[in-house]
């Protein structure tokens, strides 16, 4: 069956999480265009930091499951696609998102 | 001179037309006056459903002016100010004829939906008490009113999308016996509305609400089911 009762519930507390994470997301580029800082200072300052990687770590985790639920969901209301290949495809896609996610992580926090 | 109403109303099946008529408009008259009087007057083999006439069996419901609508209690000074009427079958269900719907899947919805109370008791033993302001017994009261008019079904979108989708009545209707104390099947019940085609389908804009002629709320009905189901997952019951 497509789209149970977990993956509502996978839905509902990945936006719990994604919630706060995109707000400090968004003021963080605020503060980072406001004061002019150039790709090396953002550097120096998430590179080997703990903190900016579990934060974006699990913000990459969540946006990838919350996505990939949602999308899944709009998909199978809107086109006849529904099912087993829905799912797989929905499957990859979050993969996808988590692989590119975590990419990026890496290159800023590594 | 006394005044006349402009009225199309949908002739065939699934494929038809609307037809115009020129009927006489009365005091206090309702969209089902109005077209039994088209019936009787005009068009004999006009096919169209209705029984109370008082808004509790539920049959006449039909779109009137694009709204769906009980026409029975719906007068046509309210709902027709300019005198035109467009009246077609309910929406989301295969027309069999003219204003007639088939019902059936409406109704296999609430099968689905468990929506039949299965009690735990035998005629041998006492009437179970339930105390008329226990709060679950007041949760069932908003709910239960429902005439199974079709309306809601047909005032919502997702039904449109989705075929399966349970909708607002059959969950509207789980959701009242999920707070009757008597009943004995609330996690069952739970496994069969708690599906993507069921209450996590809803997208809570409340047409249905909007348009429920007994103003019973299904959104919040359904908004229930999904609270009690994202406990129960923790619950591990689902
Ligand atoms: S609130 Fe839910 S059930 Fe009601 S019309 Fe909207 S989607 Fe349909
Ligand atoms: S909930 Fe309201 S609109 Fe829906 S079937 Fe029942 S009475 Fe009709
Ligand atoms: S005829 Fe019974 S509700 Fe309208």
């Amino acid at each position: 069956m497509a789209g149970g009762p977990r993956l509502y519930v996978a839905q509902r507390l990945s936006a719990l999480v994604l919630a706060p994470l995109v707000l400090v997301h968004l003021a963080l580029i605020l503060y980072a265009v406001q004061d002019g800082l150039s790709a090396e200072e953002i550097l120096a300052r998430t590179r080997g930091s703990l903190f900016w990687m579990l934060f974006y770590g699990l913000f990459v985790l969540a946006a990838a499951l919350h996505a990939s639920i949602g999308l899944r969901n709009i998909v199978a209301e809107l086109t006849p696609w529904r099912g087993r290949s829905l799912g797989l495809a929905m499957h990859l896609f979050g993969l996808l998102l988590l692989l590119l996610g975590f990419r990026a992580v890496a290159a800023v926090t590594l | 001179m006394a005044e006349t109403l402009s009225v199309s109303i949908w002739r065939g099946g699934a494929e038809g037309a609307f037809r115009a008529y020129q009927v006489p408009h009365r005091a206090s008259q309702t969209v089902l006056d109005v077209v039994t009087w088209v019936q009787r007057n005009l068009e004999p083999t006009l096919s169209y459903r209705f029984a109370c006439r008082v808004g509790m069996c539920g049959s006449c419901a039909m779109t009137v002016n694009g709204r769906p609508r009980w026409t029975c209690r719906s007068h046509v000074s309210a709902v027709a100010p300019d005198l035109r009427l467009e009246i077609a079958p309910l929406r989301n269900l295969p027309v069999i004829k003219d204003l007639a719907c088939d019902m059936t899947g409406f109704f296999e919805k609430w099968q689905r939906a468990e929506g039949r109370f299965k009690g735990g008791l035998s005629r041998r033993d006492p009437v179970e008490r339930i105390l008329p302001d226990a709060p679950q017994r007041r949760a069932a009261d908003a709910a239960i009113q429902c005439i199974n008019c079709g309306v809601c079904n047909a005032a919502c979108d997702v039904v449109a999308w989705n075929p399966d989708y349970l909708g607002p009545a059959a969950l509207n209707r789980a959701w009242s016996l999920q707070n009757d104390g008597r009943d004995r099947a609330r996690v069952e019940r739970l496994r069969a509305v708690a599906t993507a085609a069921g209450c996590h389908a809803c997208h809570s804009q409340q047409g249905c609400a909007l348009h429920c002629p007994k103003h019973l709320n299904p959104t919040a009905s359904i908004a229930g089911l999904k609270a009690a189901s994202f406990k129960a997952v923790f619950k591990g019951e689902l």
